[in-house]
This record gives C-alpha cells, structure tokens and sequence, in this order.
C-alpha cells in the first residue's frame, strides 16, 4: 500500500514538474496599447493555474496571446514544445486543437440548440457513431447542470448558463489543456462551487490542465494549484505561486490588498 | 488502442473485458461491437471488466454509461475500474441519461402552423400600426421642439446615408440611363427616331426610374444598416438602458433616421436624374445626336409637373426606407442571427413596400392627369 502511495505521489511529482506552457519575454497588448512587458511564466501539467489581476490588467488580452488569436507584441509562447507565435497557420490549427477554450461570454453559435453547440467539435474531430456523440455532448452538458436544456436555444438561456454551456463545449474533446475566460462570473455560488469541484475532479483524474482567467477569490483558494497576479501598473507579473501562500505570507501591499480584497492601496 | 473481448461463463453471465486507451480516437470502432455484444443477451447478467484499462477519458467514460443506461432483463455492472476513472463515471446517473430530458419539439399539425402564421401577420400589422403611430408623434414633436433633435446624429447619419451613398447612386444611374439608351435607340433608328430616345430617358429617370433605383439602392444600403446597427443595440440591450433610463427608443433612435432619410433621398434621387441622363446622353452620341440636341430635345419633352411627380415620391420612399429599417431594428428579438433576420426583413419589406406605393402613385397620377 505505502508503495503505492509512494509512487503515487512520485507521478504526481513528475507531472508537475512537465512544463506544458512556457510564456518567455512575451510583450502583451495591441499594436497602439503595450499592456504587459516581459511576462514569463511557466504552467506544468496537470495543475489549475490562475491568471489573476484587476480590470484592464491585461489577463484577457495575455490569454488571447497563449491560444493564438492574437500575436504579442514581442516574445514566445511554447505549448507543449511548439512555439505558437512562429507557428504557420496549419501548424497553429493543430497545437489549438489540443486545447478548449471557454470565452468570456460563452460564444456560442446562436443557430444551433446547446446539445448542437457541443456536438459540433465531436461531429468534426471524431468518427464516433452518431448516437455516441450525442450521449457524450450530453454527459458535457450534465457535469455543468445543463442536461435538461439540451433542445434550448441560447438566445432562451440566462448569461451563467450560457457560459456553463460554453465551458461544456470546451470539454467536449477532452483536451489535454483548458483555457476558460472568467468562468464563474455570472453564476451563482452553488454552481460556481460544482464548476470549481469539476475542474478540480477533471485535473485530478484526466490530467487535464486549466488556464483560468478570473477575479473570483473563491474559485481561486478552492480550486487553483498555482497563479500570477498581473497589474497594471506595474505592467507585469507582481506575484507568483500558490494563492494560499500569497495570501498569507505577502508584504507586497498591492498582493495583499488583491487577495484580501482590501481598496488599492494610496501611492505615497 | 483499445480492445475488447467477449467471455460467456457457464452460468450464462457475460463479461466484456475493455483494454487500452479508452477516448474518441480509439472508440468509433469499438462501440458498435461492445453494444451489440450486450444487446445479444438480453436476459443474462452483464459484466464490463474495465481491469485492463489504461486510459479512460469522457468519451471512454460515455461507452460505459451507455452500456449501463441501455435496457436489458440482467443486471449490469462495471467492474475493476481504476478509482480516478471511476470517480468520473460516478458522476453521471445512467438512468438519467437513458432518456432526453429536452427533446426537439414536435412539428405543429399544419392548420396550427396556418393559424399561427396569420396571428403573426396580424401581430406584426398592429405592431407597424404602433410605430407609425408613434413615429409620426416624435416627428410633431420634433418639429414642435426642434432643439430636441439629435442633430450631431442626424448629420452623422446623413453622411452615412448620403454622401456615401453617391458613388453606388451615381454608377447605378450612369449605368440605368446608357442601358436604357442603347436598348430603346436600336430599334427607334429603324425609323429615323433616335432623337426621341431623350424624351424617353429623360420622361422615365424623373417620373420613375430616378426615384425608384435610388430608393431600392437606399433601402438595400442603409435600411439594412438602421436595421442592423438598431438590431445590434437591441441585442446588447442598449435600446432596454435607454427605456429605462426614460428615453423613448422611437425619439431617440427612430426620429434621427427618418430627419436624415428626408433631407438626403430627394438629394441623391436628384442626383441619379441627371447622372442617368447624362449616361443616355453620352450613349447617344454613338447614334450621332449631340449633347445639345439631347438636351434640348429632354427640354422640350420634359415638364416641371414630371419633375416633381418624381420628387415628390422620394419624400414618401425615404419615410418608408428609414421607417422599416427601424421598425425591424426594434423588433428583433435575441441572439446573433436575429440581427441579420432583422437586416433581411428590413430590405424585403422595404422594396415591396416600395413597389407597392410607387404603384399606387402610378394610380394616382393617372386619375389625376398628371
């Protein structure tokens, strides 16, 4: 039994010292605005990483950089070894197909019912029988408290469930990596806690690792192994590492004031 | 890859043994056969042996819920599943899933779909009742207290619904009068009447074809943009905030449009008038008729009451361009496609509308004698 444990643990040791991110020097912002200089950090396998920091501190803007939509200003961004900035179109299509993407709003394709939405990854990537595709868009739907919506519309659902959906679209492949934009705002607190035991259970048992951006304390000492706190003035990373930590050992009065929702801190 | 293998014990239980690298990639074939192989005894119990699997993701995870959910006589079970894929399969409740929770509604029978079909025309005339309504006290008042008036937007959108509109207008027109041109001057030459072709041009851009080209083009151009843009913030719930921030959407969105839709239509169908002349003008000159003599000759055929038969209507055309454009803005409902249901409903009723009331100024000009 204690060899099992023990080598156990040792594999968890293992796959989390694998790097499957690897953001170096990278420049974020738009051509008119640099927003981050820089940045470099590293996601390893399996964990649930956070990218924290107020509004317009950039956290969007970096992750739209680490999945390719856009490229940063400067800098090189490694997923899984393959650098995506560099990548030629064909090469960047296959490194995203590797990874989900959850969006802000939950975009999803206004036409099709939510059992389509999900559907229409596994209708495109797998050779699955049609009636196997439909139970596996299904059981998405249901892990986020949606399986008796499947016949809806989205224009029929509230904003939190719309984005529940688009979380379930983004698992539809079972990624090796997750990315999702702010995924509990707009829920309430009993589906945002089975949202953050979700993700915890998928890392656990699938290895699956998450890139979540987000503001949401709760979501972040339940469920996140590691993050970064970006700020805006400082047009950077000002923290690193296990929001327990952070919280409790900080004497940086912006990191404190961030994870002890104190008001900003007077320049003096 | 993953594998599967069929053992019938004695007592007549079944065991499939799964192995391998249970995930989408893997299972396509695999899944038929694991079913079938459960579905051919129905009676006897069912045992999945998940000892051997190595891997095991959603898609892995959906096969074993399927077997479980599938209705048979015998029990079923999942053995040996390694616990943290278990833990995912523990998840889900087979019996849940055995059946459609949402499924697609049913078809109405078709004389449903016939009345629900005419309650909607009917819903949709009274609501065009009201905004005519509605749209005609924003304008009195409008006029009442012109200071009201957005001018900063009226201005912006006449130059959107305007001078951006020249270039389409005038290539259409250019267009419209050499057209019309060549295809009357052949045949008139045959007897010696080539000259008429500018009474014919110059009768029929500005009685009709000056307005109503100009009119179609506007209500494609910028009854689709009203429509979308109006669409667009009714969506967002822009046009919601302005309710509630009590700000009639009708005076705030609506009035602007139709100001701008007034003062730049009768501009831009004058300009199609003399553009569309001028292309018969310079066609004509490849039948040897001069510029002058066409012109003199439109002089002499055309009258100040033809002129004004046609001004007059693109009065009416641009309250209907700006006023459907809008009125399909406001009642578009939600999500992406609306808004181009909208745009596409703005343009199709706005040419019929269109067609329609340029008919009955037909009408009306005949029984009039004008």
């Amino acid at each position: 039994m204690s060899v099992n444990a023990n080598s156990a643990v040792a594999d968890d040791a293992k796959r989390l010292d694998d790097v499957i991110i690897r953001v170096e020097h990278v420049d974020a912002g738009y051509e008119s605005a640099l927003i981050l200089q820089d940045v470099n950090f590293e996601v390893r396998r399996g964990e649930v990483f956070g990218i924290l920091g107020g509004s317009g501190g950039g956290k969007s803007t970096l992750m739209k950089h680490i999945i390719g939509l856009n490229p940063p200003l400067a800098g090189h961004i490694y997923i899984d070894g393959d650098d995506i900035v560099t990548a030629g179109e064909a090469q960047l299509e296959r490194i995203q197909r590797r990874f989900g993407v959850m969006y802000q709003s939950g975009a999803l394709f206004g036409s099709m019912t939510l059992l389509e939405n999900v559907r229409l990854p596994l209708e495109v990537y797998t050779s699955l029988p049609d009636d196997a595709i439909d139970l596996v868009a299904r059981m998405k739907l249901e892990l986020v408290g949606l399986d008796g919506f499947t016949g809806h519309m989205p224009a029929e659902l509230s904003g939190g469930m719309q984005k529940r959906a688009g979380i379930a679209r983004a698992m539809a492949l079972d990624p090796s990596i997750l990315f999702l934009d702010e995924p509990s705002s707009g829920l309430d607190p009993i589906t945002a806690a089975s949202l953050d035991a979700t993700i915890r259970r998928l890392s656990q048992s699938l290895g699956v690792t998450f890139v979540i951006v987000t503001h949401d304390l709760g979501s972040v000492f339940v469920a996140m192994d590691r993050v970064i706190l970006l700020d805006r003035r400082a047009k950077g990373i000002i923290a690193e590492g296990d929001p327990h930590r952070l919280r409790d050992e900080t004497t940086d009065p912006r990191v404190r004031a961030f994870f002890r929702r104190e008001a900003e801190p007077v320049a003096t | 890859m993953a594998a599967l293998a069929i053992n019938d014990a004695p007592d007549g239980r079944r065991t499939l043994r799964l192995s391998g690298r249970l995930d989408a990639t893997t299972l396509p074939e695999l899944w038929d056969a694991a079913r079938r192989a459960a579905a051919a005894v129905p009676a006897a119990p069912l045992v999945i042996d998940a000892a051997n699997v190595e891997y095991c993701d959603g898609a892995g995870v959906a096969l074993f819920v399927d077997l479980l959910r599938q209705p048979r006589e015998g029990k079923v079970e999942v053995a040996n599943l390694a616990p943290t894929y278990a833990a995912l399969l523990n998840q889900f409740d087979p019996e849940v899933l055995a059946h459609d929770l949402d499924p697609a509604a049913k078809r109405r029978p078709a004389i449903e779909e016939l009345g629900f079909a005419a309650y909607g025309v009917w819903g949709d005339i009274r609501t065009q009742l009201e905004f005519i309504g509605e749209t005609v006290a924003a304008l009195g008042y409008a006029i009442r207290h012109p200071r009201t008036v957005r001018w900063r937007d009226v201005f912006r959108i006449c130059e959107q619904v305007g001078a951006d509109a020249l270039p389409i207008v005038a290539l259409i027109s250019f267009l419209l009068g050499m057209i019309l041109a060549f295809q009357s001057a052949v045949p008139m030459k045959r007897f010696g009447a080539e000259i008429f072709v500018a009474d014919l041009i110059g009768l029929s851009m500005l009685r009709e074809l000056g307005p109503l080209m100009t009119a179609i083009l506007l209500a494609g151009r910028s009854g689709a943009a009203f429509a979308a843009e109006i669409g667009t913030m009714r969506v967002n719930q822009e046009v919601d905030a302005l309710t509630t921030m009590g700000l009639s959407p009708v005076r705030f969105l609506v009035t602007p449009r139709i100001i701008a839709a007034l003062l730049m239509t009768p501009l831009l169908v004058l300009f199609s008038d003399l553009i569309g002349m001028v292309g018969g003008a310079v066609t004509m000159q490849s039948f040897s008729i001069p510029i002058v003599a066409f012109l003199k000759e439109i002089d002499s055929a055309v009258t100040l009451t033809d002129f004004l038969a046609g001004f007059v209507k693109s009065f009416v055309f641009a309250v209907l361009i700006a006023g459907v454009g809008c009125l399909r803005g406001l009642q578009t409902r939600a999500g992406a496609s609306a808004v181009g249901d909208a745009a596409t409903r703005a343009v199709v009723t706005g040419i019929i509308l269109l067609v329609v009331v340029d008919g009955l100024f037909a009408v009306a000009y005949y029984m009039l004698d004008i």
